[in-house]
């Protein structure tokens, strides 16, 4: 990890144990505390922030899981029934956004791709503002400053740069703060993407950026195994948590259907680019159960045994036999959960329904943040184009 | 009053801004110790420190992609692109990224990203050294396109387009680096607004319009034109995008005769642009049509035969000629 430096004594447990240690080409170790099995194993490093995670925590996990993967269904249904032009289901990465979610702090920003819902939700981004984009009413849709939550971004991997130079930013702010005796809490940046994008230059570049500046950015690789139809096989020959040894910092690989586990490395990771050690990547491996996006058909290039497979590592289920098994949830948990799912859909439902249509003025108003000539110019032709069919009605009524 | 180069008077007013603004910062390759492969941003790093006068990695994409980062937690960073034809690694950033996020955030989010580019040719160089890309960029709403053609506007653009909330590519005529000029760096004057063009010489035959290193050679081939009894008017546009066609209009209205000049190829540039605005605005004012000089549609020729591809002041009177001839 070269001058990278670590926690007291984590390097060297890493070095001996865990998924940061091995060598391009060699299979990579898997951080898990929560199995499929819902039993709880241990991690030399990750067991000690995994302890952080209370009872309560635990019950919010589950939750936040069971209400996006609800919310996931509602959408779909939406797009089905024509409500919405597209849709980008998450569901088989609840763990991974949810967990990843959670271990952030206010002050730290987050950068999505475009699938980061489970974020959203935890980000407290209100989630009928979130379909606007889908919708085809708006291309954001929220106030990215009011949640330290970026708006999606289409273009695979063009958000990691961002997420780097915002990151640099931090740094500066922070080297301005401790010379003004500032009391703002340390901050850090995620950069979500996914093993797609991994092969995207962006995703290089801001390794390589990140490294050289030592920029507070966590890479929080979702690899959901198919980028719409093309396998991981094709992106990388290596476990995609190795690359990181490559730009010399850790890369730490976890099962992302495991929600302790990534909020445990995911906290970590934090920590450790907030105390100025430098950037993190992490891979979470998890699973795109169903279509890249409602315009997808996974029938075409995979087999549904595959599918079967992942279910039985599914995130929600194994955190539910935890929770039932340590006596930590009861059946009216449960219940209550599927009550407030139910009672999300509804509102996103009927909100999707209000959502208004924008005048095209909004869009002639924001290209550009200062006065601008041909934008005036176009806008007054507009104006007097369209007030031409209304005088036309009136002589028509 | 003070005589400097353009290259120096860009190197003042970065200075200036740094001095101004503490959350501007420059940023790109080989841009701190060395000064820049121009030396455009000399002598910067000793007195600002590398936190901002920032040698980056070789990716023009990073550079670009970090800037905007930057940006968005409150910095004003000014990229330096090396060449011209280097800023395509970068394109992605700046077309779907730079250009669209203030629309995208509906106006909450603004992303003031000054992007250098030293551009055109007439220097003997290499491939990917002399290319004028602006129209390629003047066709994605969202930037700003401004380009200098003397060291006063170099000082003074320069800082208005870092002060600009809006991304701004700031293209720089670099076989003028050296052209000398008096800068008032008290007073600004016609330079307060980089967005408007400006009348250099007055006419009343025709208009020519240039923008960048073709300014001089416009205004010598106006000069040249005396010599028939031709008065010239030369309009140096100055910006791009937005393009300040009321000047060019009235310039127009008052000769009849328009001749657009640019480095870059004329078959979809910024030339056809303003012969179609002004044929709409001006019709019946034009004695003539509008006509084009710029480059061929060939990638950028090898440096023997540039001269052959460059407008010069013989290509400018051709056209002239032609034009008056109607």
């Amino acid at each position: 990890m070269g001058s990278t430096q670590l926690p007291p004594g984590t390097e060297e447990t890493l070095a001996a144990t865990s998924a940061a240690a091995a060598a391009p080409g060699e299979p990579v170790e898997m951080v898990q505390l929560l199995g499929p099995d819902g039993k709880l194993g241990s991690d030399p490093v990750f067991s000690d922030y995994a302890k952080r995670i209370d009872p309560e925590k635990l019950r919010v996990f589950y939750a936040d899981m069971a209400r996006i993967r609800r919310f996931d269904q509602e959408a779909t249904a939406l797009q089905r029934q024509g409500e919405l032009a597209l849709w980008v289901p998450l569901t088989g990465q609840e763990a991974a956004q949810i967990g990843s979610g959670h271990a952030s702090q206010p002050q730290d920003y987050i950068f999505p791709t475009y699938r980061e819902h489970g974020v959203a939700l935890v980000r407290n981004v209100d989630l009928a503002e979130l379909l606007k984009q889908f919708r085809g009413v708006s291309n954001g849709g929220w106030d990215p400053r009011e949640n330290n939550f970026h708006l999606y971004t289409l273009v695979l991997a063009a958000q990691t740069l961002h997420a780097v130079g915002y990151a640099m930013g931090i740094q500066r702010d922070q080297k301005l703060a401790a010379a003004t005796d500032s009391n703002d809490p340390k901050a850090a940046v995620i950069a979500y993407f996914g093993d797609g994008a991994s092969s995207e230059g962006d995703v290089h570049e801001s390794m390589v950026f990140a490294a050289s500046y030592e920029a507070p950015v966590v890479f929080f690789c979702q690899n959901n195994h198919w980028a719409i139809s093309v396998p991981t096989e094709v992106q990388t020959k290596v476990p995609l948590a190795n690359r990181a040894k490559g730009y010399g910092f850790p890369g730490i690989r976890v099962d992302g259907n495991d929600v302790i586990a990534v909020h445990a490395v995911t906290e970590w990771a934090l920590e450790h680019a907030r105390e100025g050690r430098g950037p993190v990547l992490i891979e979470a491996y998890t699973y795109r159960v169903g279509a890249h996006t409602t315009a997808d058909d996974p029938t075409k290039y995979r087999e549904s045994a595959e599918e079967a497979a992942w279910r039985e590592k599914d995130p929600l289920d194994r955190l539910e036999k935890y929770l039932r098994a340590e006596g930590l949830a009861d059946e009216a948990f449960f219940e209550q959960v599927k009550a407030d799912g139910d009672e999300l859909a509804t509102y996103v439902r009927s909100t999707t329904h209000g959502l208004e249509v924008p005048d095209i003025r909004e869009a002639f108003a924001n290209v550009y943040a200062e006065q601008h000539p041909l934008i005036a110019e176009e806008l007054a032709w507009f104006e007097e184009y369209s007030a031409g069919f209304e005088s036309d009605e009136e002589a028509a009524n | 009053m003070a005589t400097m180069t353009i290259a120096k008077a860009i190197n003042e007013g970065l200075r200036a801004s740094l001095n101004s603004n503490p959350k501007s910062l420059l940023m790109g390759e080989d841009i701190g110790h060395l000064g820049g492969v121009y030396r455009v941003t000399d002598g910067l790093i000793k007195e600002f420190g590398d936190e901002r006068v920032v040698d980056t990695p070789l990716a023009e994409s990073g550079i670009v992609g970090t800037a905007i980062g930057l940006a968005l937690r409150g910095y004003s960073p000014v990229c330096e692109i090396q060449f011209d034809g280097f800023v395509f690694p970068a394109f992605n950033q700046i077309t779907t990224q730079l250009a669209k996020i203030h629309s995208r955030s509906l106006g909450k989010l603004s992303v003031p990203v000054v992007i250098r580019i030293p551009y055109g040719g007439g220097i003997g160089s290499i491939e990917h050294h002399s290319e004028s890309p602006e129209a390629l960029f003047a066709h994605t709403a969202g930037l700003r396109i401004i380009s200098p053609s003397n060291a006063h506007d170099a000082y003074w653009m320069i800082q208005k387009a870092i002060e600009c909330q809006d991304p701004v590519i700031f293209f720089e005529p670099k076989r003028r680096y050296w052209l000398k000029g008096e800068v008032d760096v008290q007073n600004p004057g016609l330079s307060e607004d980089p967005f408007k063009a400006h009348v250099v010489r007055e006419g009343t035959d025709a208009t020519i319009v240039a923008y960048g290193p073709l300014v001089p050679v416009a205004l010598a081939a106006a000069n040249a034109a005396t010599e028939d009894g031709r008065s010239i008017e030369v309009i140096d546009l100055r910006s791009i995008s937005p393009l300040d066609f009321d000047t060019v209009e009235a310039s127009v209205k008052k000769t009849g005769r328009l001749i657009v000049a640019h480095e870059a190829p004329t078959f979809g540039g910024i030339g056809g642009e303003i012969a179609a605005r002004i044929s709409e605005r001006a019709f019946l004012h034009l004695e003539a049509p509008v006509i084009r000089v710029g480059g061929f549609h060939m990638p950028y020729p090898v440096a023997k035969v540039e001269e052959d591809y460059l407008p010069d002041i013989d290509k400018i009177l051709e056209a002239l000629d032609r034009s008056l001839a109607y």
